[in-house]
C-alpha cells in the first residue's frame, strides 16, 4: 500500500521528568504503515529535548506561549507554514488547545488541518466544571469546588474532609492533609498557573488511566486502558501496563458517546473499594504514554492524523493486554551551535 | 469459589491479573495450588493433592492452603 505523504507539526517536545506527549505522538506517526510523515517540532523553550532529536524531527520551530494570544500564534504558524507547507498540526498541551480550537477554521483555509475537540466539549470538561459535567453526562466524578480566594477553602474542607486534592487549572495536583498544607498548595499552584484553584474530594482507591480517540459523532475509534506501575515524585507514569478491564472500556465508550468527543484524550480514573470508577480528570489531548497504545496495536496518532485529513477510519477492535512501557532518560550531546541557532533564530 | 478465569500464571509462578494490571510472584507450592484450582479442584480437596505431590503433612498443607486462599481473596483473584 502506498503511504500518504504528510507534513505534520506537533508540540510537546519536552521529554523531561514531566513529559509532553510530542515525542510519543511523533514516534507513532513515524512508525505508521499508512503515512509517510515528515515531522516538524513546535517548541516553547530552547532546551526541549525533541528539538535536538534530528532522527525524529526534520526541523523544529519555536512558537509563542499561549499567554501571548491567538493572533501571535497564528502569525507564527503561518510563517512556519510558508516554509514547510504543513498538512496537519497535533497540539499536545492542554493550555494551547483553546487557541487551536479558535483557529481551526482559519488554519484549515490555509490548508492546515487539525483534529481538536469541539469548543463546548472542551470547556465543559474543564476541571472547574467537572461536577456539572458529571451530572450532565451521568458520569461519576469526585465532588470539587472552584476557589478564587483561599478563604473559600474552609466550607469545602468541611464538606469533603481531609485529605483533599488541591489542583491547578491546567497542571499540578497536591494532596493536602490539613488546612495548612492546603494553603501552601493553594499559594504554590496559583503562583505558577494562576486562578482558579480547584479543591477536590480525595477518592481512596486504585488509579487507572485510559487513552483513546473519538470521531466527534459519538463513536470510539480507539480505547486503551493502562495502570501505572512506577510513578515519579511528580506523579507521572515512568512505567505502566495495558489492562483489559471491560468496565473501563464501557465507561470510556459512554464518555465518548455522551460528549461526542472529537480527537485524542486521556481519562484519569479512580476505582474505589466498591469497584466504582470516578473520573478525576479529562485531558483533552493524547497523553505522554500514548506510545504504549501504539505498541499494543492501536496507533492512535496515525488514526488521528488520517481522520484530521478527512479519511474514514474504522474503530480498532482489539489491543494487547499485558504490554508494558518502561520510560528511560538519555543524555544527548548537543553542539553549542545548535543551541545557539534555536535560541537566536527560533528554529533548528 | 474458583480462581478468576482470565488470571494468567506462568510455569515459574508469575501471576498476572489482566483486569487490574497487578502481577505477583508465587513459590512452587503457590503455583501448584493455583494449578489445582485451575484444574477445578475445590479448596477443600487441595491439601490432599499437596500431600501427594510434596513432602508435607496434611495439617501443614491445610494451614498453607487456607493462608494462600485468604491472600488470593484479598487480592481479588478469586470469584464465586
Amino acid at each position: 500500500m502506498k503511504k500518504r505523504k504528510l507534513t505534520i507539526a506537533v508540540s510537546g517536545l519536552n521529554a523531561i521528568d514531566s513529559p509532553g506527549p510530542g515525542l510519543a505522538v511523533a514516534r507513532g506517526l513515524l512508525e505508521s504503515g499508512k503515512i509517510e510523515a515528515k515531522m516538524i517540532g513546535l517548541a516553547y523553550e530552547s532546551m526541549e529535548p525533541g528539538i535536538f532529536m534530528h532522527d525524529i524531527f526534520h526541523k523544529t520551530y519555536q512558537i509563542p506561549y499561549p499567554s501571548a494570544g491567538t493572533d501571535m500564534l497564528k502569525k507564527r504558524l503561518l510563517e512556519i507554514h510558508e516554509k514547510e507547507k504543513i498538512d496537519l498540526i497535533i497540539p499536545n498541551f492542554d493550555a494551547e488547545l483553546f487557541s487551536y480550537i479558535k483557529l481551526e477554521r482559519e488554519l484549515l483555509e490555509k490548508g492546515i488541518h487539525t483534529f481538536v475537540p469541539e469548543s463546548d466539549s472542551f470547556e465543559e470538561r474543564q476541571k472547574w466544571n467537572l461536577p456539572e459535567f458529571g451530572k450532565k453526562h451521568r458520569l461519576k466524578v469526585p465532588r470539587s469546588k472552584e476557589l478564587m480566594v483561599f478563604s473559600d477553602f474552609y466550607p469545602a474542607s468541611v464538606d469533603f474532609g481531609f485529605p483533599l486534592v488541591v489542583k491547578g487549572k491546567y497542571y499540578d495536583a497536591i494532596v493536602a492533609y490539613n488546612a495548612e498544607q492546603a494553603q501552601s498548595a493553594f499559594n504554590r499552584i496559583s503562583a505558577k498557573w494562576g486562578l482558579p484553584i480547584i479543591v477536590q474530594e480525595f477518592i481512596h482507591g486504585q488509579e487507572f488511566n485510559v487513552t483513546g480517540l473519538g470521531d466527534g459523532n459519538g463513536n470510539a475509534i480507539s480505547i486503551v486502558p493502562m495502570r501505572k506501575l512506577y510513578i515519579t515524585d511528580k506523579g507521572k507514569a515512568w512505567s505502566g501496563i495495558s489492562i483489559g478491564d471491560e468496565n473501563i472500556i464501557k465507561l470510556t465508550k459512554k464518555f465518548i458517546k455522551s460528549t461526542r468527543w472529537r480527537g485524542g484524550f486521556e481519562l484519569e480514573l479512580m476505582k474505589n473499594e466498591k469497584g466504582e470508577f470516578f473520573i478525576l480528570e479529562i485531558n483533552p489531548r493524547l497523553p505522554a504514554w500514548v506510545y504504549l497504545a501504539v505498541g499494543c496495536g492501536q496507533n492512535i496518532p496515525e488514526a488521528l492524523a488520517l481522520m484530521a485529513m478527512g479519511e474514514k477510519v474504522e474503530p480498532f477492535k482489539n489491543y494487547d493486554v499485558g504490554k508494558m512501557f518502561v520510560r528511560y532518560s538519555w543524555d544527548m550531546i548537543v553542539n553549542l551551535e545548535e543551541f545557539q541557532k534555536i535560541s537566536t533564530f527560533g528554529e533548528l | 469459589m474458583k480462581i478468576k478465569k482470565d488470571i494468567a500464571v506462568s510455569d515459574s509462578g508469575f501471576l498476572f491479573n489482566p483486569v487490574t494490571g497487578e502481577s505477583f510472584s508465587v513459590n512452587n507450592i503457590g503455583a501448584a495450588i493455583i494449578g489445582y484450582l485451575k484444574q477445578g479442584l475445590s479448596p477443600k480437596e487441595i491439601p490432599a493433592a499437596l500431600v501427594k505431590d510434596f513432602e508435607v503433612t496434611e495439617t501443614m498443607a491445610e494451614r498453607d492452603v487456607q493462608d494462600f486462599m485468604n491472600m488470593l481473596m484479598h487480592f481479588q483473584l478469586m470469584e464465586p
